[in-house]
């Protein structure tokens, strides 16, 4: 058996891959359910539904969608420069603690005006957060998937540590959770009607300018270069460390948006509880977008969908919510082996 | 070298109509011959004529569409190396198959015991080796770490591996390509000393004298078509190279020139050892305007280091880089802009990014200045612009700017990545192996582009394996051996020979 | 400091560190296998996790312990074939790949988990291994109740690292393995298939990291929780790297490790523990791991044709 490179696949075969994956994850996910002894179908529409069904539905998928959003692009941004940043998660706490920081300080008095600064705040974090395993790949050689993967546990602690402590909330009832975000320093709501706060419109604009930083920009140009061939990137001139250093800092600091985004639009202060592993969905949210920026967007609203519904739907049924997490692990795995397979034809000898 | 009438029961190989088909090109086109006992045969042929192709498919790499192959009058199942080598077949590759991190006798011992048995055998199979080595001339360490071996030893180790495994017939794909002058004529030896104890040879090999020398019956692969088949006392050199290009092979002409003055000087140049790669030892080396200067040399003896250092990726340990105009830094970049153009010696590595487009592979070097950017925002009207002038003005052939530049062939590739620095007009030009793996229709392009370069004013490092391909080009030949540059010979003043004598580091004043 | 010296003088200390260190060896000794083969397995965390359920789930459902360990090891080998079948054949993103496997062995059990006690606050807990006292040796001080006086999975953590150590490096399989981590031309040119080669150590490799899972359910903890797994699996990679692919090292290596672990758990205990929050102390190992992995960047050793698919014919 040996991979033969297909030079132009076909428009059938570039969609008819990935669409067969999905069909194949839906097909997988209604064996789960009825393995869990509920109606396959209707166990799916009871997910649809709570996803997209109504309008307090719609608004809770978006809702969700919007960190996913951030940490999607921060993958994506990372993985097109082959940087392998799994440390997502550490960057979104990071920022969420600068936005406790400051969002509990005297920023308050500037109101408002103070959110765009308390948002760079928390990228810097972020971006800190990343430099340090870029550092390490690009000075000593040492893996980035490794030491990003190991320094979320240590940021989880960290947090627990200053929520025990230095930033416990006084008016806690013993909960660990930091003091709430000043009114005034609060992301508002982009309706007063609609249950969304303007955390998702941030997410969005971010999305077009890393969209545009890549097609038209010389950064943008190097980046994609770096991931591609960094070898062929170095002859030619392209300063592959200090391009590897950039992506770090815009990765970093897109998903510690993660975490501005939830503390100061969606929850109002900082608990342990705040990311249900938003770092690591990003990485199925970018590569079922195929890493593009705008993909993301829409893949995000779909993997949000998907746990909002299974939310509604266990509560409903009774089947296990981590049908979701199969689910998505699985589309993860078939998307990967379907694009593979619109690049490559499978030939005998 | 064989007896002249070779008898049919003789007969240890034969393949039949082998057709195999990569998507439209069709690499073996109907292919049939046969070896007999005692044979050394010749497959030549340009790149791409499809040689390895039809060797891989005899070892079992590929399996054929058409045709079959029987050895010693058994049918042989394809795509089965397993099977290949029982049947005795052995393959000496270009591209050496061993593992580095592993002993000479790990390399040779690995696939010849079951998996399935708990010990390797070691005292029987080192007493073998060791009585291989002493009959065929192959002296070898058998517990030396194969990644600390130098080219020569290594191209041994593949010759042991194949008869330790006793191989009856012995496939050499390119066998001389790395090899000094001397080192060929020990292989040679080694392969006469092979045949006399009744082992057949097939040796692939695009370099007419080694032809002439070596085998009594030559194939001509061209377009992956059997064009000619002679036996070698019948024919000569410029038959044989007009059967390999169908067409009357005329040599390059170099019109003798003044040169003008030294457009880069390197004094007293250091720089350090990579691993096994070795630095530069303080060397001494001036390009002067109008004149090809070609470094000769097996490679692995700091080609690379030289290489990376004109191309700006490596500074100087010691000693100096002289130029008129010379930049405060020393970078890809800032050599470029300097008037340095560097051909990679890599296409696919480093002189290309294969899945960008052309566009984008045609500004690689040039993408942040104007007119291509501007603050930061690409322009790539501009590029396309740019490439399709490109391709228009060097003959590249492609399905167009925007294609994914992994969608040409190797000779297109190379010429537009020849057309991307040649543009700007530069002074200085490093040619790494340009022609390396390309057609004779490609060769002959790029050498044309370097000799008018040259008549322009330009000065050109050749770098190259090819001995011919030097002595054929250069105004100037230096000799570099573990990193060390031997003085100057003018054209025509050494021979092959006394060439290669330096290419094995002997008249170099003993360096530290 | 002398807090420091009690503890290190006291045998349960050195006993719990290779208590500890006994799930890290397997699975290292897993991951160590499969990139000397060329893979990188990253769903070592998530294999590990499927193993603790599916060894503790059988037990719980009325296997012996040793059918636990069966059963862990070969819900790690099915998903080290799945692993192996899109890396190898395939040749698709071993850390895509991998990253998927992690989350989808992890979900797995968790799913099934709650599929199986959907009520439960507290899990059940089952009956685990107990320490096997081998006579005479037992007696030795300070070494003796550390080293004779564990369990027999234990035992077997330590059969391994000699088993991997003699395959390795003294049969014609082992060489072949060792030859597909660095040059898989070499290996299909005397007709060995790299494929066969690569797949069997992701699918064996696989199996110990499930092993090594189990033992925290079946030998550690007794029962199985969420999060129970916390980061052990990327820390073997990191005691890959440290050993320098080489078994007898990795295991040093994950001895070391668990001795600072089995150190800041009992320092939590001294004066200095009310001084230093609890987090800081458990922030050490992750903290010690990278410090490994910077110290061990040489990357020399590195086998040469990890990450780097084989595609046979390619030139």
């Amino acid at each position: 058996m040996r991979l033969e490179p297909i030079a132009n696949p076909s428009l059938a075969r570039s969609f008819g891959f990935p669409a067969a994956a999905l069909v194949a994850t839906v097909v997988i996910a209604s064996l789960l359910a009825a393995l869990a002894g509920a109606n396959p179908l209707a166990t799916l529409g009871l997910i649809v539904k709570g996803a997209a069904g109504s309008k307090f539905a719609m608004l809770e998928t978006l809702n969700r969608a919007t960190p996913l959003i951030f940490t999607g692009l921060a993958i994506a941004v990372a993985f097109r420069a082959k940087l392998w940043n799994i440390g997502a998660e550490a960057q979104l706490y990071g920022g969420a603690i600068v936005t406790v920081i400051l969002g509990t300080s005297a920023l308050s008095g500037i109101g408002a005006a103070a959110l765009p600064l308390i948002a760079l705040g928390a990228m810097v974090a972020g971006a800190l957060i990343l430099l340090g395993p870029v550092m390490l790949k690009t000075r000593f050689g040492v893996d980035e998937v490794v030491t990003t993967l190991l320094f979320n546990f240590v940021m989880l602690l960290l947090v627990s540590y200053l929520l025990e402590g230095p930033m416990k909330d006084p008016m806690g009832m013993g909960w660990p959770k930091s003091a709430p975000l000043d009114k005034s320093l609060r992301l508002p709501r982009i309706d007063e009607g609609l249950r969304l706060h303007w955390g998702f419109g941030l997410a969005l604009i971010s999305a077009t300018l890393i969209w545009f930083v890549q097609t038209r920009t010389t950064l943008g140009y190097e980046m994609r270069a770096v991931g591609l061939n960094p070898q062929a990137a170095r002859f030619a001139g392209i300063p592959v460390n200090g391009v590897l250093v950039k992506t770090a800092l815009l990765s970093g600091g897109l998903a510690a948006l993660a975490g501005f985004s939830e503390v100061a639009g969606l929850k109002g202060h900082l608990s342990l509880d705040l990311s249900p592993g938003f770092g690591y969905t990003g990485i199925i949210v970018a590569m079922l977008a195929l890493l593009h920026p705008l993909g993301v967007v829409i893949t995000a609203i779909f993997v949000a969908g998907i746990f909002v519904g299974s939310d509604s739907m266990s509560r409903a049924a009774g089947v296990p919510t981590y049908i979701a997490d199969m689910l998505l692990a699985l589309a993860l795995l078939l998307m990967v082996l379907a694009i593979g397979l619109t690049k490559f034809r499978v030939v005998r000898g | 070298m064989t007896s002249a009438h070779p008898k049919a029961q003789d007969v240890v190989l034969r393949l039949e109509s082998i057709t195999k088909r990569f998507g439209p090109l069709v690499a073996n086109d109907a292919i049939s011959l046969t070896l007999h006992r005692g044979e050394v045969i010749a497959l030549l042929g340009e790149n791409g004529a499809g040689k390895t192709t039809l060797m891989n498919i005899l070892f079992g790499q590929y399996t054929a569409d058409e045709g079959n192959v029987e050895v010693f009058g058994h049918p042989l199942p394809p795509g089965n190396p397993a099977a290949a080598l029982a049947a005795g077949l052995g393959m000496v590759h270009q591209h050496f198959t061993l593992a580095d991190n592993l002993s000479v006798l790990d390399n040779i011992q690995l696939g010849t015991v079951p998996l399935w048995r708990m010990g390797l055998g070691s005292k029987a199979a080192r007493a073998k080796l060791a009585k291989l080595a002493a009959d065929f001339g192959l002296g070898i360490d058998p517990d030396a770490l194969v990644g600390t071996l130098a080219v020569g030893e290594r191209q041994r180790v593949e010759i042991l591996k194949a008869l330790y495994r006793d191989a009856r017939i012995l496939i050499l794909d390119e066998p001389t390509a790395i090899l000094t002058p001397q080192e060929s004529d020990a292989l040679f030896d080694t392969l006469r000393r092979a045949v006399a104890t009744g082992l057949s040879v097939i040796f692939i090999s695009h370099k007419l004298h080694e032809v002439m020398a070596l085998s009594s019956r030559v194939l001509v692969l061209r377009h992956g078509k059997l064009v000619g088949e002679v036996a070698t006392r019948d024919t000569d050199r410029h038959a044989l190279a007009a059967l390999m290009v169908g067409a009357e092979v005329t040599p390059p002409s170099v019109a003798p020139q003044r040169p003008g003055p030294a457009l880069l000087t390197l004094r007293d140049l250091s720089t350090p050892d990579v691993g096994a790669a070795p630095g530069l030892k303080s060397i001494t080396l001036a390009l002067r305007a109008g004149q090809i200067t070609g470094l000769a040399g097996v490679s692995g003896n700091g080609q690379a280091a030289l290489s990376d250092l004109i191309s700006g990726l490596t500074t100087p340990q010691s000693g100096a880089i002289e130029m008129p105009d010379m930049p405060d830094v020393w970078s890809p970049r800032t050599v470029v802009a300097a008037g340095i153009a560097r051909i990679p010696e890599d296409r696919h590595k480093t002189g290309s990014i294969a899945d960008f487009s052309l566009t984008e592979n045609a500004i690689l070097e040039t993408y942040a200045q104007a007119p291509f950017s501007r603050n930061g925002l690409l322009n790539w009207a501009a590029a396309d612009a740019h490439t399709r002038h490109l391709i228009a003005t060097n003959d590249v052939r492609c399905p167009g700017p925007s294609a994914p530049i992994r969608q040409l062939s190797g000779g297109n590739m190379q010429k537009l990545i020849l057309g991307r620095v040649l543009e700007a007009s530069p002074k200085i030009i490093l040619a790494n192996q340009p022609v390396r793996g390309l057609d004779i229709g490609a060769i002959t392009y790029v050498h044309k582009r370097l000799l008018a370069a040259r008549n322009a004013g330009a000065a050109v490092l050749l770098i190259s394996e090819d001995l011919d391909e030097i002595m054929a080009l250069s105004d100037i030949i230096h000799v570099i051996s573990e990193g060390r540059i031997s003085p100057e010979f003018a054209r025509g003043t050494l021979t092959a020979a006394e060439l290669g004598i330096w290419m094995a580091g002997i008249g170099f004043a003993d360096a530290a | 400091m002398s807090a420091l010296f009690d503890i290190l003088i006291t045998a349960s200390f050195w006993a719990a560190a290779v208590r500890i260190a006994s799930p890290l060896i397997f699975a290292t000794m897993g991951e160590l296998i499969c990139e000397r083969a060329g893979v990188l397995n990253l769903g070592i965390e998530g294999i590990m996790v499927i193993g603790a359920f599916s060894g503790w789930m059988a037990v719980y459902l009325g296997t012996g312990l040793w059918g636990g360990v069966a059963v862990a090891m070969l819900a790690g080998m099915l998903f080290g074939l799945l692993h192996a079948t899109f890396t190898v054949p395939f040749g698709l993103s071993q850390h895509v790949v991998g990253l998927g496997v992690t989350l989808l062995a992890a979900s797995t059990s968790y799913f099934a988990y709650r599929l199986i006690l959907p009520e439960v606050t507290s899990p059940p807990k089952i009956e685990p291994f107990q320490p096997i006292e081998i006579p005479y040796l037992v007696d030795i001080p300070l070494l003796g109740p550390a080293l004779f006086a564990q369990t027999a999975l234990t035992y077997a953590a330590f059969a391994v690292v000699a088993v991997t150590a003699i395959t390795l490096y003294r049969t014609p399989l082992g060489l072949a393995i060792r030859a597909a981590g660095e040059s898989p031309q070499a290996v299909a040119a005397q007709g060995l298939s790299v494929t066969g080669l690569r797949m069997g150590a992701v699918i064996v490799g696989s199996g110990l990291m499930a092993v090594g899972g189990a033992f925290l359910t079946l030998s550690a903890f007794s029962s199985f929780f969420f999060e129970m797994v916390n980061g052990r699996g990327w820390i073997c990679i990191a005691l890959v790297v440290f050993g320098a692919w080489r078994p007898g090292k990795a295991m040093l290596g994950a001895l070391l490790f668990a001795g600072f672990d089995a150190l800041q758990i009992r320092l939590q205990q001294t004066p200095i523990g009310q001084v230093i929050p609890y987090q800081m102390f458990l922030m050490a190992p992750y903290i010690l791991s990278i410090l490994a992995l910077i110290l061990m960047s040489r990357r020399a050793q590195v086998p040469a044709a990890l990450m780097v698919p084989f595609n046979k014919g390619e030139r």
